[in-house]
């Protein structure tokens, strides 16, 4: 069997709300770059099949430099190897294009049974490319994934957190599985293991490695352009504090303001 | 302008969003198609009817009968194929953006997924969606026609139903056999038991770390009742194990954006406000007068939750006759 789990590089979570429009434009955001969160459950699950049905984890990702730094971090936790992938080609890639370079890094590696995601990024906040990666390697598609059940006989089972409730699914091998947070607990890197992921030289791919020419990729592909970026306008607001002698008195005006004054009750 | 519109439900239970994406539609074009999946559902085609679509194109067959990427998207190509729309919206429910997204890469279409508003702009699909988790909001642009986008629940009105709207609903059967499509669903366990969804709440009562413990909620869920409301928490409740994730509302949880917010014992941290600082009215209820909660609140109680609350309760009973 074998596992790749595709992670990207984001702002620490603590860090989002200092990030200015005009650092996120430029893609350099000032802020600690950390695995996206999301992605953490992904390369945790990724490792976890590795202990139950053997075979090899590999983390994937798209980026400069500075994101083997993430892939370390994927590598420190358990995973095998890591693979990045970049070209000057790939700047301003929209959600599709990125699933493209992810898919074509997947079949220069060789394939993979089971092809892992986070629900999301916290930047891009999309939560597409997951559909993007199965869509281009034209395979099964398991999104909302909160338990592996079992795989065997070319198959994999899976439980998916819906609104309504569980629901179990089945699909043939291999397939894209985009996990939830409930999925798993990330464990923490020995160590041992982040000495020794300090060390690792991660190869890089580039456009012309993945066999993609630059007009599938980048600006010129995008079917989406962000025009404009700013931080949302907070709504004006001037506090009433109640005030009263008893919690009965403050409750009696409270529901006085919410029931005749704002009419939301 | 012609939109099409998936309505999102399950063995026809609808999700609201679906009908406020419907409203959204009717007031930006001239033409509104609904579309419909799954097995006996023609109940939810006629309430898309009602609810303001011209037409609906209803795909009804056992291949349809739980949401599954494969036979969905070949009847969604197939109503767009036969439509020609500028833009194909979806409610940003869990289901609606994950279709939208498969449709959207499949049919090698530009998204906007979970958006808070979208145009036309000299016949250009132009949306607006938060993004770096509700720090920052991006107008995209899409280029290609049409355009896929999928709205964020409660961002348009709900359209009134009215039910003498009569509308043609065109009944299409499976494009695709059951051999034909690999996903099969095995099981299914219902977890949701008649809780309100955060998404779709018009009112939502939110405890934080002042609630103390997961015995402190009970006063919260006691006065959600009451109110109809649903049950939110500050991240630092859900870490703390006092209440499960999916009742987080913040940064890392959900966004949400009801009528009214009654946050109890919530510092609101700035990660918080991003999940909730959309709310029409917010209300503040904690003992530190300090808190930043109430710097975006528009009405604030400096007390003991455990005080306000069960008061608020009681007062609410009276006048709500419950």
């Amino acid at each position: 069997m074998k596992y790749i789990v595709c992670l990207k590089q984001a702002p620490d979570t603590a860090e989002l709300p200092k990030i200015t429009p005009e650092q996120a434009l430029a893609g350099n955001e000032g802020a600690t770059l950390v695995v996206n969160p999301w992605d953490e459950y992904a390369i945790e699950e990724g490792i976890r099949l590795k202990e139950r049905f053997g075979g090899e984890t590999v983390a994937l990702s798209v980026g400069p430099d500075k994101v083997d730094e993430a892939l370390k971090s994927a590598l420190a936790m358990g995973c095998d190897r890591a693979v990045r992938l970049w070209d000057e080609a790939f700047v301003d890639s929209d959600y599709w294009a990125t699933a493209l370079i992810l898919a074509k890094g997947i079949e220069k590696d060789g394939g993979a049974d089971v092809v892992l995601t986070g629900k999301m990024s916290v930047d891009g906040n999309a939560g597409a490319v997951a559909h993007g990666i199965a869509c281009k390697l034209g395979v099964s598609l398991l999104t909302q994934v909160a338990k592996i059940v079992d795989i065997a006989d070319g198959k994999i089972t899976v439980e998916r957190l819906l609104d309504e409730g569980r629901e179990t699914v089945t699909a043939p091998l291999p397939a894209v599985v985009s996990v939830v947070k409930e999925i798993n607990e990330p464990r923490y890197p020995t160590f041992i293991r982040i000495r020794k992921a300090s060390r690792a030289k991660i190869p890089v791919l580039s456009a012309a490695d993945l066999g993609i020419s630059p007009d599938q990729v980048g600006k010129a592909a995008a079917r989406v352009t962000w025009r404009d970026l700013v931080k949302p306008e907070p709504k004006k607001r001037e506090v009433v504090i109640i005030e009263g002698e008893t919690p009965e008195e403050k409750a009696q005006k409270l529901l006085d303001y919410l029931m005749n004054v704002e009419k939301v009750i | 302008m012609s939109v099409l519109v998936w309505i999102d439900h399950r063995q026809g239970n609808v999700q609201p969003a679906s009908w406020e994406t419907l409203g959204k539609a009717r007031s930006l074009a001239d033409r509104v198609v609904a579309v419909v999946m799954g097995q006996g559902a023609d109940a939810v085609a006629e309430s898309a009817i009602h609810y303001g679509a011209d037409a609906v194109i209803l795909y009804d067959d056992a291949v349809y009968a739980d949401f599954r990427f494969e036979p969905y998207t070949a009847a969604m190509k197939d109503a767009v194929a036969n439509e020609t729309p500028n833009l194909v919206l979806f409610p940003a429910t869990t289901r609606g953006r994950d279709f939208s997204a498969y449709f959207a890469c499949n049919a090698d279409l530009g998204l906007a997924p979970d958006a808070q508003d979208v145009r036309f702009e000299d016949g250009k699909v132009v949306a607006e969606r938060p993004v770096y988790s509700g720090n920052m909001i991006a107008t995209v642009e899409i280029h290609t026609t049409p355009a896929v986008v999928s709205l964020r629940p409660r961002t348009a009105p709900m359209p009134e139903a009215d039910t003498s709207r009569t509308g043609e609903i065109v009944k299409k059967g499976a494009l695709l056999s059951e051999d034909e499509i690999p996903t099969k669903v095995v099981g299914f366990e219902e977890t949701a038991t008649g809780e309100i969804s955060l998404t779709d709440a018009r009112i939502i009562v939110s405890g934080g770390r002042g609630v103390k413990g997961p015995e402190g909620f009970e006063p919260l869920r006691e006065l959600a009742k009451v109110l109809g409301a649903a049950i939110g928490a500050s991240r630092a409740a859900v870490d703390a194990g006092w209440i499960s994730y999916d009742h987080q509302v913040g940064q890392t949880g959900k966004t949400v954006r009801p009528d009214l917010y009654i946050a109890c014992g919530i510092s609101g941290a700035i990660q918080h406000q991003a999940g909730m600082r959309e709310s029409k009215i917010i209300v503040a209820i904690n003992k530190d007068p300090e808190a930043p909660i109430f710097q975006i609140a528009n009405y604030g109680i400096v007390d003991d939750l455990f005080k306000i609350v069960p008061a608020l309760t009681e007062e609410a009973k009276k006048r709500l006759g419950k």
